[in-house]
């Protein structure tokens, strides 16, 4: 084939703008792989749950603090109208979530042993420990990932919790240590910047607490004496809800929605969880456009390489008229070299691509708790890297046009 | 389309300029017969080449016919003159005839790419052992030559290698453009008693241009340029 002969004539440029469609191209195809990564990631990042209860608010708020740590409950659940729904026939199991303070920055959340049971994300995983167990005494913690990496905390360290949320907060329950108890295996979910520890714990700390300030001398309650005293928290945060069977799920919903005793909302955390992505995606659309531009640029040059070509090859095109050669030769020869050099650009972009994730995959796991499956090319990538050497082609007609117009008023004799 | 008994080549009442200049050629007829060889010469910039894209039907008059083998270039179409050419014409210019990136033989092998009938008009039908025969006859038998990158031969090897492919499936006129301007004196006529004896051989009509004269004699007939222009009716 000529149009490659030709090509590899001029390796070293063929090469260099192969390159930059490749790495475009890579580009390109990376962020799309963690685009879906990430939307994957985060509809993982809770699974196996079909109700989250809080207090009447916003539907992504309560999906904010309950599953994410972000932002603040306005108000509670009452500690009866909990009872009342988990003990409700067709309620298999419930998960209370207590939230409001911290340690060191992340998040302290009461609940109870039925959290380690039944709370599952990235599809059907539960929760496992590196090490350590779940709480067996009052003042046990259990810690996520990467509070213990960033800690660097081990089993039987003791830590204070911090009234409030804030990074530097200046209330300390400090006179009610805890204990780490265990620690839990990498989500990659809020999970791991989770401090756990029991309901009992949170109603222990609090129990000589009012309007946000400890009580002072003999109103002072120690660790050991709120063993004796009843832990049963007032209310709650929040709480999550696995069904009997899933079909009750939008009924128990609908009567948590209307429950007159109290404003609470019920949602669906798959329903929530893809109104807030379509929120978030907004950012990685942004960054899938900036990527479609780079690869455009890489076009680009591939454009503006073929045609300074042009010029020193007005001989070639004579030669090639002088045999027989219609313009149209010339004309498929050029988009023939566009396209050859797209389509090796892309494949080698897609080769790039793969071996930098296989590459990245341990770290971004370990690291930053990305799972990320490179998987196949889905019918979009290829859809995506199919129109990437349709539009080669079409600005392969740019210089063939060119071309075209050079062997038609040149004649066969081209003064060099 | 070929008429075996009109003359090979037939310019009548041509007139052409390039676009944005006055006109170049006024040229009231000028015929070459069939297996004739006719040296055509004239100054630098007198428009020899300009004559010849018209001949080989690459440029377009804005008067007048270019007969080839009695087919009226202008009533075919431009794809249709672009494969009759193939078919029917070889080409051999001053310098820089090869592609830079085919080997030896691909490049005399060309033609073939573009004119079936210049393929099936090879014996035996295979255009590289053609193109070897035709090499070797033209004295370029030397296989470590062949094997060589087009740029690492000398000047006259390069010609030899062109005059080679304008051979190849016998088409019937043969056009060369200064072929022998970039040669020493010596090479010059061996160079042109080869392709001449290739020519005769297989009764190829030859079309020689040049500015200088001293090959002249080599020739049926010489040919001025000036003359062609000036007088309103020369006779073939
Ligand atoms: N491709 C071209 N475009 C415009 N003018 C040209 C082109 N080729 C040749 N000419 C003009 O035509 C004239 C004759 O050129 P040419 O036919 O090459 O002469 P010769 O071959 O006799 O030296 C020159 O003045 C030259 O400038
Ligand atoms: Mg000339």
């Amino acid at each position: 084939m000529l149009a490659l002969r030709s090509l590899r004539n001029r390796r070293t440029t063929a090469l260099l703008t192969l390159s930059a469609i490749a790495i475009s191209v890579a580009l390109l195809l990376g962020v799309q792989k963690m685009r879906t990564a990430a939307r994957d990631g985060f509809a993982n990042t809770v699974s196996g749950v079909d109700l989250i209860v809080g207090a009447r608010s916003g539907q992504l708020n309560l999906l904010l603090y309950s599953v994410f740590r972000v932002g603040d409950a306005t108000a509670n659940v009452s500690w009866s109208s909990y009872q009342k729904i988990a003990n409700h026939p067709d309620v298999a199991w419930t998960i209370p979530i207590s939230l409001g303070d911290s340690h060191r920055g992340f998040r302290v959340m009461g609940t109870n042993n039925d959290y380690f049971e039944h709370y599952r994300f990235a599809g059907d995983r539960s929760i496992r420990f590196t090490s350590g167990q779940r709480f067996a005494d009052l003042y046990d913690a259990v810690i996520g990932a990467d509070v213990a990496r960033q800690l660097g905390y081990k089993l039987g360290d003791k830590v204070v919790i911090s009234h409030g949320l804030g990074n530097v907060s200046f209330a300390h329950h400090d006179d009610k240590p805890f204990r780490i108890a265990g620690i839990l295996e990498r989500t990659g979910t809020p999970v791991d910047r989770t401090v756990h520890v029991s309901l009992e714990a949170i109603t222990a700390i609090h129990l000589d607490w009012g309007g946000g300030m400890q009580a002072q001398g003999d109103a002072r309650i120690s660790a050991e004496q709120a063993r004796a005293q009843n832990l049963t928290p007032e209310s709650i945060t929040a709480f999550m809800v696995g069904m009997r069977m899933k079909v009750m799920t939008f009924t128990m919903q609908r009567a948590i929605n209307e429950y007159r005793l109290e404003p609470l909302l019920a949602i669906i955390p798959g329903v929530a969880l893809t109104q807030l992505w379509n929120l978030v995606g907004i950012a990685d659309t942004a960054l899938m456009i900036v990527a479609a531009f780079v690869v455009l640029a890489g076009l680009l040059g591939m454009l503006t390489a073929i045609l300074t070509s042009l010029n020193e090859r007005r001989r070639e095109m004579a030669i090639l008229r002088s045999v027989g050669a219609q313009p149209r030769h010339v004309f498929t020869m050029l988009i023939a070299e566009a396209g050859l050099l797209a389509t090796a650009g892309v494949l080698a972009g897609v080769a790039l691509c793969y071996g930098l994730l296989y590459a990245a995959k341990p770290l971004l796991e370990s690291r930053f708790g990305i799972f990320l499956d490179p998987g196949g090319l889905t019918g979009y990538d290829v859809g995506l890297l199919a129109s990437i050497v349709f539009a080669a082609l079409l600005m392969g007609a740019v210089p063939a046009w060119r071309a075209y117009r050079n062997t038609l008023s040149d004649g066969l004799t081209i003064r060099v | 389309m070929v008429d075996p008994a009109s003359p090979a080549i037939e310019v009548e009442d041509l007139q052409y300029a390039w676009p944005g200049k006055p006109v170049l050629l006024r040229i009231n007829q000028f015929r070459v017969a069939r297996g004739e060889r006719v040296f055509l010469r004239g100054p630098s910039g007198s428009g020899k080449s300009t004559l010849l894209g018209l001949i080989g039907g690459v440029l377009t008059a804005q008067r007048g016919h270019v007969r080839l083998l009695g087919t009226d270039l202008a009533v075919l179409g431009a794809g249709a003159r672009d494969r009759f050419r193939g078919d029917h014409l070889g080409f051999i210019f001053q310098m820089f005839n090869l592609l830079p990136y085919l080997d030896v033989l691909d490049n005399v092998a060309l033609p073939t790419r573009f004119s079936r009938a210049r393929r099936e008009r090879i014996e035996g039908g295979d255009p590289r052992a053609e193109g070897r025969r035709l090499l070797s006859a033209l004295g370029l038998a030397d296989p470590a030559l062949l094997a060589s990158p087009v740029n690492e031969l000398s000047i006259g090897q390069q010609q030899r290698v062109a005059a080679a492919r304008a051979l190849l499936g016998s088409p019937e006129i043969l056009i060369a453009d200064e072929p022998t301007s970039a040669l020493d004196h010596d090479s010059r006529e061996d160079f042109l008693k080869l392709v001449m004896a290739e020519c005769a051989e297989r009764g190829t009509t030859l079309l020689f241009v040049s500015h200088d004269t001293s090959l002249g004699g080599l020739f049926d007939r010489v040919v001025s340029l000036d003359e062609l222009q000036r007088s309103p009716a020369e006779a073939a």
